[in-house]
Formats: C-alpha cells, structure tokens, sequence
C-alpha cells in the first residue's frame, strides 16, 4: 500500500467536511498513514470464495406494523436548532458564488 | 435491617430494591445518599457529565408512593442508576462527549432508558465517555477525562470510562454502558467492576447514538455478577424501532446468576489471546482463574481462532467506515453546533466550519479513515477485504462452539495506565482492544468480571467470558460461579479493596 501525503489527507477532509488546519494537516498525514499500514494487513488472509459479512445477524425486509404513532414534538425540536426561522429550519444559502 | 446499618451507597442493586420494596429504607433516603457520594467525590472522579439530582429526587419520591399505595414494584423499582451519554433521555443534555452536541436536549426518550423509567428506576445522571465512543481511556471526551477510582492518576477504561468509575467510586450501583469493541468490558476490567455487551439485537438501539452501526450494543454494568443480570433483564427485548432488534425471548439471566454452576460445562482457552503482549499480572490473575474454574468442575481446553490475529486490522477498517457515514448526520444543519453561519459562507463551508470545531482529533482521525477506506479504488482492498476477515472471524468462533460452552480470556491485555500516556498514540491506544473485537464482529455475546489485583500495580484485572449469540445466560452461569469462588477466597467483593477517595 502506498503512503498517505498531505495533498491526499486535504482531499480527505474535504469529502468528509473536515475544514482542517494547516497543523492539522500534518499532524494527521503521519497517523493517518500509520493507521493504514497496520490494518492494511486484512489483505494477507482473504480468498475471493469468502462472502463479505456487512451484519452479525442477517436480517432483511423487516417491516413493523403501518399504524399512525405521534411524532417528536415540534417546540421541542425547534429549541434544539441551530436556527429557527418562520417554523423551519433556516440554513445558509446552498448556492456557492462559482 | 442489614442494610440500614451499612452504608447505602456500598450496597449491591438487588439488596437496595429488597430493602426499599420492604420498607426498610425509602428509595428517596437511597436516591439521596447516592446523590450526596457524588457531590463528594465527582469533583475528583469525573464520572459524570450531567446530574439530575431534582429529576432523580423526583422519581424516588413516586416509587415511595407507589409503595405506600400498595402497587406491585419491579425488582430494580428505586434503585439508582447512571446513565453512559451516548443514550437519548428527553430534555437532559445529551452530548456523547462531544462540543457538536454541546447543551443539545433530546426530543425523545431511547429504548433503554424508557426501560428503566418503566422498570421504576432512578436516572442519578449521565455519564463521561470518549467522544462518539471512540477511545479505550475516556481521555477523548471533549469535557476531559474521568479519573480511575483505584488510582485517579490513571485512566478507568473508555469508552464508557464514566459508568464504570460511577461503580467503582460507589456513586451508583448500576450504570448503562455501550459496547462497539469493548466499550463496556474493558472499562470493567480496569476499575475491577463487571459489564455485560449482551448479544448484537438483544438490546434496542433506538435512540443509542450511533458509533458502528453493525458493532453497537448498549449492555448492564454493576459491582456483582447479580447486579449486572438484573439490569440485563430490564433492558433487554425486542423492540419494533431497531430493526436488528431480535424478536425472541431473553434468555434468563437472572436465573443462570442464581445458579452460578460450571460442572460438567467445557470452557475454551483462546490461544491467540493471551501469552506476549500481556503483562505479567494479568497472565497470572487469569491462569489462578482458570485453575478455580477447573477446580469448580469445568473442563478447561485450549481452542484456536487463528482470523483473530486479523481482528484489530478488520476492525479499524469497518469502525471507521461505518462511523464517517453515521457521523454525516451532524452538520450543523437541524441539531447541535453551527459554526461561521455569517451570511457569507456557504451550507457547506458552515458545515465544514462546524465540524473541524465540533469533533475532537479522535473523531477527525476515524472519519477521515473510514472515508479513505470507503473511497473507489480503495473500497476493495480495505473495506471489501475487512468484510471478509469478519466472516474468517465468525467461522473461527463457531468452530470453537461446537467444542466448548463459552471461551475465555483476559478481558485486557494491561491494567489501567496513566492518563496521557497514550492520547496521541492512536495504535498503542488500539491494542487495549484487542480481546474484545472479535466478539463485537460476530455479534456474540462477552462479560468481563474482576479476578483480582495484579501484584506488580495493585491495579484490577478483568477476565472475558464469551458465549454464542443469544447465549448469554451462559455468561452469567459461569461468571457467578467464578465470582463465587473468587468472594469466598478473598472474603469480599475485589471492589472492597479499592482505595477510599
């Protein structure tokens, strides 16, 4: 496995939105790079024959009964946002200026 | 009135709720002595994030009254408890130990602590953890560490660091914790106090906020090996909010507690978890706890699982991946914190802006691998390949049961260290996890229970019992019988012996 640079570490927090510092950055590349050497090692035991596990116990299409239950109180959920704007959520704008 | 002449807060659950459900003590009297430990000692310990004294007051005072009236009372109903921060509770800040939450009040109640309030009992508070439950020592909780009762120099495990020094430090008998690699059993070794990471589905995930989706599981901590089965039992059960939850009785616990019996049970050795690696006082606690385990009846054999060894790679690759999609959610957009909204930035420098501000360097670290292994081209090699150790992994362990009854080891490789010694050594840190991943892989069950003082240190050592999913009383037959032996032995409970603070 190749090592992990800064450059790679910048594009990293930028998919994770991570608005890291330049020390950071740094900091990170070294750890980050050691992390990944060591668990890089998954690769020496495996053979395509073995089926990927996602979840201890399968589980699929498991549906509950489709019966009205209330919801989360309103006046409740606004007092923990953010921002709170004519009964909705107010965000910054989406659009950037590009 | 034995409990009355002792002193309440070193009481064990099931004599509390005796003594309260018989009137011998009022469950306000014991609500208060708990709340009256922590004003003493927390400032020291740190177990708490969050008291809810008034609350706690509040709901002993019905369970008083509830007796009085004559009603039937559960068999926890006014025994206090602490609750790990990762877990919603309506109204009370939630924080996961984290600044992105800081001050945020839930809108809902999660399964488990619906459980307890129905099961009558008294929330004392919630407790201290690792930021998003990513750490082995609670030093990554952005509200600074909890300090290990037997030595506050040292750290009490992590990450549910503050629910097992709450025990430790008998601030409460019983406390919540959350399991994603060892985040109840490794705390419990370390502070010479038992948890219990209960079979993954056996406990609801509705409103335990999500580290690792896959691994997660909310579990019982307390002083006893009775203790932590009656919490088991409270919690535990199907639940149509988690959809992994298992629709399936909860194997009875309390009663395997009550029975404490390993004759003619065949407990495995696991080879690759122990021997280099281990210090030498927990080698030796555990090899005098296999020879009480055969001197009791059980037929103690060695057994293999050579994918272990891939355990801690696998881990760190499918941890991480899982925990940089859950983590997404906080944005700063609907809940928590929102940095730069200025009118100039944009929705995604804010969130970019919240998130380098809001999470600690652990959680900047995991999301950023688990992001690296979750990205084309590399998907195959980490993620892909991690998958598919955990298959190696579950075949190792179901080999091994066709063998044995449960299989043991250390439940860590060291006792407590210092705080600091490994913060920014992110895979020394790791290692302390070694014994217990694999069990959070397959989605078994594990206890860890104190098997005594390691002489080098004079610090607890814990030893890991692991069953097969939806096996769990077996966890609580062979640890009430190790507990036993241990108790007669030593004439006390090892937390007996833990200094007073």
């Amino acid at each position: 496995m190749t090592a992990i640079t800064r450059a790679e570490v910048e594009h990293l927090a930028r998919l994770a939105r991570l608005q890291l510092s330049a020390d950071e950055l740094d900091h990170y590349a070294g750890q980050l790079d050691v992390i990944l050497q060591s668990v890089a090692r998954v690769a020496e035991v495996t053979a395509d024959d073995i089926p990927p596990t996602s979840h201890p116990i399968p589980v699929e299409n498991v549906y509950r009964e489709d019966v009205a239950r209330p919801g989360l109180d309103r006046a409740e959920i606004a007092a923990g946002a953010p921002a709170w704007q004519d009964d909705r959520f107010r965000v910054p704008r989406i659009l950037d200026e590009e | 009135m034995a409990v009355m002449e002792g002193d309440l807060v070193r009481q064990e659950a099931a004599v509390l709720a005796r003594a309260i459900a018989e009137g011998e003590v009022s469950a306000e009297e014991v609500t208060r002595a708990h709340l009256d430990r922590i004003e003493a000692v927390d400032e020291r310990v740190h177990a708490f994030l969050q008291v809810t004294g008034d609350a706690a007051l509040e709901t002993a005072r019905a369970v008083d009254r509830k007796r009085s009236e004559g009603a039937h009372l559960g068999p926890l109903a006014g025994v206090p408890i602490a609750v790990k921060d990762v877990l919603t509770m309506r109204g009370v800040p939630t924080t996961c130990g984290s600044r992105v939450l800081e001050g945020w009040r839930p809108p809902y109640d999660s399964a488990v602590v619906e459980r307890l309030r129905a099961a009558d009992m008294v929330i004392l508070g919630k407790t201290n953890m690792d930021e998003f439950a990513m750490g082995s020592s609670t030093e990554h909780s952005a509200y600074g560490p909890t300090h290990n009762p037997w030595d506050l120099d040292r750290i009490p495990g992590g990450s549910g660091g503050g629910s097992a020094a709450a025990l430790a430090s008998f601030e409460a008998p019983l406390a919540i914790g959350s399991d994603t690699g060892g985040s109840i059993r490794q705390p419990a070794a370390v502070t010479g106090t038992v948890g219990v990471k209960p079979t993954y589905g056996g406990v609801s995930r509705y409103g335990l906020i999500a580290l690792a989706s896959s691994l997660d599981q909310a579990g019982p901590c307390a002083r006893t090996v009775m203790d932590t089965a009656l919490l088991h039992a409270a919690i535990a059960g199907h639940d149509a909010r988690d959809s992994t939850s298992i629709s399936a009785p909860v194997p009875d616990v309390v009663a395997a507690a009550q029975r404490g019996d390993v004759r003619g049970m065949k407990i495995g050795l696991v080879k690759e978890l122990g021997g280099d690696g281990y210090q030498a006082g927990v080698s030796q606690r555990f090899n005098e706890a296999v020879e009480i385990l055969t001197s009791l009846g059980a037929e103690v054999v060695e057994v293999s699982c050579p994918n272990f060894e891939y355990a801690l790679a696998a881990y760190y690759l499918i941890l991480p991946s899982e925990a940089s999609s859950n983590l997404a959610r906080f944005d700063g957009m609907r809940y928590g914190l929102r940095v730069g909204d200025d009118g100039q930035h944009s929705v995604e420098e804010v969130m970019a802006l919240t998130r380098e501000a809001g999470f600690g360097a652990e959680v900047k670290r995991r999301i950023m691998i688990g992001t690296y292994a979750l990205s084309s081209g590399y998907y195959d090699a980490y993620y892909g390949q991690a998958q598919k150790v955990r298959t190696l992994i579950t075949r190792d362990f179901n080999a091994a049961f066709e063998k044995v009854d449960v299989l043991i080891s250390p439940t860590a490789p060291t006792t407590a260290f210092k705080i600091g010694d490994k913060v920014d050594d992110p895979i020394a840190m790791y290692l302390n996890d070694i014994a217990t991943i694999p069990v959070n892989l397959a989605g078994n069950t594990a206890m860890s229970l104190p098997v005594g003082l390691a002489p080098e240190d004079g610090l607890p050592v814990g030893l890991q019992i692991m069953a097969p999913p939806m096996a769990d009383d077996r966890l609580y037959l062979v640890g009430s019988a190790l507990e036993e032996a241990l108790v007669d032995r030593w004439g006390h409970l090892l937390i007996e012996e833990a200094p007073a603070l």
